[in-house]
């Protein structure tokens, strides 16, 4: 009996003494967000070398559950329900989404994820914002700066994800899509922004019209996001996703503003600066500016160029699999470039067998990837280690590019604009001034490719009228399948 | 300006430069990783969702945070997992020695193999 009344006493004691208790929390709080920036920062700088990668994001993961328990300490958090219902659909949804998804769909599963957590920093923003205007009072300046901030990039980047997404899985057609006064009206938009964010900040927060305001503020972010994406082609893809990631980083950084939180300010700063970083690389890999992509709807068949086409008739050189087999089985050196194309027809493991053929026979196998191969930063590096590739093999652009003379075959699967010589060439040429694997500098050059249609921008591709250059019509998966045959048949 | 917002803000723009230093020396190999990597951690929203979710502050709070909240799990969990599976893909080549020595030794695997 004493021993309970102790225990009780205890206990009373323990939570009546809520103000030192509450201080605890707080410290607590903080300290398991400054853990978490500390892993997060070691995580990323992990993946600075692919042997320590793995061990670096195990440290951001554990960076993350510390975030998230100590948040559960959290003073105002009174029933937890509702957080182990979001808490355990949405790891249930996380978890099948990446045990099933094959590699091939990178691209999308990224920019989905990226409307994911746009939409979770944009509703925390309108909770917030209501939130406060609940408890009265004027709101301050800078908070809804912030909140500003917050809705605008975060309602952007859902929509624009989501576009990026259509156009990825091929929902929308991924053709760029131009109209009249498509910049004037993205101009205006921006425009409008830009008054309903001053009048967010310096309105009164109590008035009927600065809701109305900020929520005009939601509704002009999802339009701009899909009217940003809409006139972007599928080749753009690797720019606009890395700026997707950027936006999405800045919303959880505005969130952090707004709740005064710097482990999501931290966290948000990281992976703005990344996607920034990432899309610079893109862009510059391109040879175009930012504001080219975005405004310059590039895939928009330059008129001159689908003229020419038609003006000039030039003839290529058809191989049959027999006789690509046997040059690739006496080859001593082989480059492979594979693009985007190969993605498509899911024909990495049939590029590995043939590479191992290939070494059977004496020869070697690098693989020269382009940055913007595919259809996101690094597609191709992770298609083909799934293939088993080592990652010693896969080259970059610079590093393989002073080979290529020396290379007997460049095998080119279902790649096109990076290693059109048109780039380096014709300054007419859209894609002038590109940087471009130097494929046409081998001794011989076998394309596999799907028809003689251009590829995804369009553009004409000199590389096959090369009379080094040899083509190989059909399927690049099938084609590669026999090829693998007819090596070893031989 | 309040000071809290001035502190806010060099915790940022530090972050930021933090960031751009190691990203810029990651190499092109893991860039689809450290995408997704990055998207993992932009899910850090759901810290903020947590308590909207768990505040009692009325049934348009507790909606709005119960999505956010799922929606910022899908984007961690399937994130991390997601950039787990393809690191895993990621290995050095694991044949022995150099392929020039290859090119004698192949008609000996050939055989083996076939």
């Amino acid at each position: 009996m004493a021993h309970l009344l102790l225990a009780s006493g205890w206990e009373a004691t323990f939570f009546a003494a809520s103000a030192p208790t509450s201080a605890v929390r707080e410290y607590l709080i903080q300290f398991a967000y400054l853990a978490a920036s500390v892993l997060f920062i070691l995580g990323l700088r992990g993946l600075t070398a692919p042997d320590k990668a793995r061990r670096g994001m195990q440290l951001a993961a554990i960076g993350m559950a510390v975030a998230v328990i100590g948040t559960l300490l959290h003073h105002e958090i009174l029933t937890y329900t509702w957080i182990l219902v979001g808490l355990v659909v949405g790891s249930a949804i996380g978890a099948a989404i990446s045990i099933w998804m094959p590699m091939t769909a990178i691209p999308q599963r990224t920019a989905i994820s990226h409307a994911f957590g746009a939409l979770a920093a944009t509703l925390v923003g309108i909770e917030h914002y209501e939130h406060l205007r609940h408890l009265g009072g004027a709101i301050g300046g800078i908070e809804l700066a912030a909140l500003g901030f917050e809705v605008l990039f975060g309602s952007l980047t859902i929509t624009g994800s989501l576009m990026a997404f259509g156009k990825l899985q091929g929902l929308i057609p991924s053709a760029p899509v131009t109209y009249k006064l498509q910049n004037e009206i993205n101009i205006g938009l921006f425009a409008f922004a830009v008054v309903l964010f001053f009048a967010i900040v310096f309105g009164a927060s109590d008035s009927g019209w600065h809701a109305a305001a900020f929520y005009a503020m939601v509704g002009v972010g999802l339009a701009v996001g899909v009217l940003l994406v809409l006139p972007i082609g599928g080749a753009d893809m690797p720019v606009v996703i890395s700026l997707l990631n950027s936006y999405a980083g800045l919303a959880a950084s505005a969130t952090g503003f707004a709740l005064h939180n710097n482990v999501l300010i931290i966290a948000g700063a990281l992976d703005g600066a990344s996607g920034f970083l990432l899309s610079i690389l893109m862009s510059k890999a391109m040879n175009r500016s930012f504001t080219n992509v975005l405004f310059g709807a590039f895939g928009a068949v330059p008129e001159g160029v689908a003229a020419a086409i038609g003006s000039e008739q030039k003839t290529v050189k058809a191989v049959s699999v027999e006789d690509a087999a046997i040059q690739l089985a006496y080859a001593r050196d082989v480059i492979v470039v594979p693009g985007f194309g190969m993605a498509v027809a899911q024909a990495q493991h049939q590029v590995r067998e043939l590479a191992e053929q290939i070494e059977k026979h004496g020869g070697e196998v690098k693989y020269a990837i382009h940055p913007v191969a595919g259809r996101m930063p690094g597609h191709m590096n992770v298609l083909l280690a799934e293939a088993n590739v080592p990652y010693d093999r896969l080259f970059e652009m610079d590093e393989i590019n002073g080979e290529f003379p020396r290379a007997d075959v460049a095998l080119v699967i279902g790649a096109n604009d990076v290693v059109n010589p048109a780039a380096r060439n014709d300054p007419s040429s859209p894609i002038h001034g590109m940087p471009i694997l130097n494929a046409d500098q081998a001794k011989s050059i076998i394309v596999l490719k799907r028809s003689m249609n251009p590829g995804f921008s369009q553009i004409e591709n000199e590389l096959f009228y090369d009379p080094k250059c040899s083509l190989l019509f059909g399927d690049a998966k099938s084609s590669l399948s026999q090829l693998v045959t007819a090596i070893k048949g031989l | 300006m309040d000071l809290t917002a001035i502190l806010q803000l060099y915790v940022f723009v530090l972050a930021g430069f933090v960031g751009f230093q190691i990203i810029t020396k990651v190499p092109a190999l893991l860039h689809t990783p450290l995408m997704s990597a990055t998207n993992a951690i932009s899910g850090i929203s759901l810290v903020g969702s947590l308590v909207a979710a768990g505040a009692d502050r009325g049934p348009v709070s507790v909606t709005l945070g119960l999505i956010a909240v799922t929606a910022a799990t899908i984007n961690v969990v399937g994130g991390f997992m997601i950039t787990d599976r393809m690191l895993k893909m990621f290995k050095r080549d694991s044949r022995p020695g150099p392929l020039s020595v290859s090119q004698n030794g192949s008609p000996k695997q050939l055989e083996q193999r076939s």
